[in-house]
């Protein structure tokens, strides 16, 4: 196999607790994953198993407490520059309108103003909201503040895309077109992504892959599926076939001890 | 000095969001709600007119029936006081001086509390070290410090500057602390992944965020810059507005004293007015409460 876009190689985050010194919460444990280039690989697991504390790892947000981050085969140092992150909650500058949000990117990097707009405006035509280029972030609904996300993160280029559950906030109709889109977007130029979900359906119906992360504290990887529908795919059709629900069903069979455990542990909070 | 509704939009699309048309109905409420705000002031100044002409109303309370005009003044005394000054242009120079103060201690008061706002709150090592002593500052009556300026910068306009400053800044520096503290992590560490410098961060992150604080304090700053000229002036100087009224209040001018409370008030409403202008462009990107179009 060739060298993976990202790798995590035996990563491990602990916390120090806030409330009793000395005392450490273990999010992650022990977790290898890897992403080969342009693949998408969807992580789900219950709530609160640590899902965004393994992105944020990837991401160079978060430094493991022991283990490696490989990008591209080097090791991560930083933040992560190969790669875009799309968030769950709200990330757009609410000073800046859906034009300036996109830019943002390029004017880091010092490129030239004129050829930023036209980029820009581009890529908003391409996540569908040319017209919406001087609304504000609180002007637009929240799937439009999520395509901006997508338009601003896409705009860079980045190797490998990092999601963090970026449509949970959304509607089921508003989603699945997102999730369409993505698709579409994601085939143009195959980038390799790992996409974070609690959905099962929604791992499924777009990825290549999905692992299947076990309840917190001390969340590990505990099953790995190879999704073999065909593309492309269309996330409203491919839920209804015979190979969907049998993928279903099976991942959903080694996941469900560990959504009980999650909910318990909730519980009994 | 925190705003209310500040936290983002919630999730509800706001089509068009086209805020700034005014409904047909509110409209004429508003001719009818300015044509009340006349009326009440034209019968305020009766009113006083009333009370204070001598031998208009039988005397109730002083013997002397002049006696009401000398403590609270004659309203056409004031207004042909105010007329003269305009008129004969000897206000201006005063005003002028009371203005220019205003306008340092805003601007130089503004800048102060926007550098060492952002300091402090990026750096949690000075942050603690200065906490109590900025505590101490802000807690201190400060009017108290004007005769103090007046003696180390002397009767000009520096004293009624550093004094309208040490106002201004506290303002000015706590909405910047606050408004460099609540720039959410997320959109941070989207800024960092979109690959922002630490540079970057601080002029396109945490300066535009503590400057919409800033300007939510805009109508408290410049009304502090104005309070710490005119009460600089009062306490000793030689020009201005607060110079003038002092004068007058020394030789029981009441007419004068009102005269000048009135300009300032007029002053200070432009100012207001102003500040709401620039504040209004300044933040078009702030949620505002969503008006339907009645149809």
């Amino acid at each position: 196999m060739s060298t993976p876009a990202l790798l995590l190689d035996r990563v491990t985050c602990a916390f120090a607790s806030r409330e009793r010194q000395g005392d450490r919460y273990t999010a992650v444990k022990d977790t290898t994953l890897a992403v080969g280039s342009g693949e998408f690989v969807s992580v789900v697991g219950p709530t609160g198993c640590g899902k965004s504390t393994l992105l944020n790892v990837a991401a160079g947000l978060l430094q493991p407490s022991s283990g490696d981050v490989r990008v591209l085969g080097q090791p991560l140092l930083g933040i992560n520059r190969h790669s875009g992150y799309m968030f769950q909650a709200e990330s757009l500058m609410p000073w800046r309108n859906a034009l300036d949000n996109v830019i943002a990117g390029l004017q880091f990097a010092g490129v030239e103003r004129g050829e930023s707009k036209s980029r820009a405006q581009q890529w908003l035509g391409r996540v569908g909201l040319s017209g919406f280029e001087e609304r504000y972030p609180h002007e637009l609904s929240g799937g439009m503040r999520k395509r901006v996300a997508l338009a601003q993160m896409l705009i860079l280029d980045p190797e490998i895309m990092l999601m963090d559950e970026p449509f949970s906030a959304l509607d089921i109709q508003t989603r699945q077109l997102m999730e369409n889109e993505l698709l579409d977007l994601w085939s143009a130029d195959r980038k390799s992504v790992l996409f974070i979900t609690h959905d099962l359906e929604e791992a499924i119906a777009l990825s290549d892959r999905v692992i299947v992360l076990s309840a917190g504290p001390a969340t590990r990887p505990i099953g790995e599926f190879a999704i073999d529908l065909p593309r492309p795919r269309d996330v409203n059709e491919i839920r209804l076939t015979p190979r969907f629900v049998e993928l279903h069903t099976q991942i959903w069979h080694a996941m469900k001890d560990e959504v009980l455990k999650g909910y318990a542990r909730s519980r009994k909070n | 000095m925190q705003e209310a509704g500040r936290t983002s939009a919630d999730d509800s699309p706001v089509p068009g969001a086209a805020t700034s048309t005014r409904r047909p109905g509110q409209r004429a409420s508003r001719g009818r709600i300015a044509f009340y705000h006349v009326l009440l002031l034209g019968g305020l100044f009766l009113f006083w007119y009333v009370m204070t002409e001598p031998g208009l109303i039988p005397p109730f309370y002083f013997d002397d029936p002049t006696r009401a005009k000398f403590f609270f003044g004659q309203p056409i005394e004031v207004v042909k006081r105010i007329w003269t000054w305009f008129a004969g242009g000897s206000i201006y120079l005063h005003l002028g001086v009371t203005l220019i103060e205003t306008l340092l201690a805003f601007a130089i008061g503004t800048a102060l509390g926007l550098v060492l706002g952002l300091w402090l709150a990026l750096s949690p090592t000075a942050s603690s070290l200065a906490d109590p002593y900025i505590k101490a500052m802000n807690a201190m009556p400060r009017v108290i410090l004007a005769p103090i300026f007046a003696v180390w910068f002397g009767l000009g306009i520096t004293s009624k500057v550093v004094f309208g400053v040490t106002l201004v800044f506290f303002i000015v520096f706590f909405n910047v602390y606050q408004g460099v503290k609540e720039v959410s992590p997320v959109v941070l560490a989207n800024a960092r992944m979109l690959g922002a410098t630490g540079r970057q961060l601080l002029r396109y992150v945490y300066l535009p965020s503590a400057t919409s604080w800033v300007f939510s304090s805009l109508h408290t700053s410049v009304g502090l810059a104005f309070v710490g000229a005119v009460v600089g002036e009062y306490l000793g100087s030689a020009k201005g507005v607060g110079y003038l009224i002092h004068q007058a209040e020394g030789v029981f001018d009441i007419d004068t004293v009102f005269a000048g409370i009135l300009v300032l008030t007029m002053c200070a409403l432009i100012l207001d007015f102003i500040v709401t202008r620039i504040e209004g462009r300044l933040l078009v990107w702030r949620p505002r409460a969503a008006e339907t179009e009645r149809l």
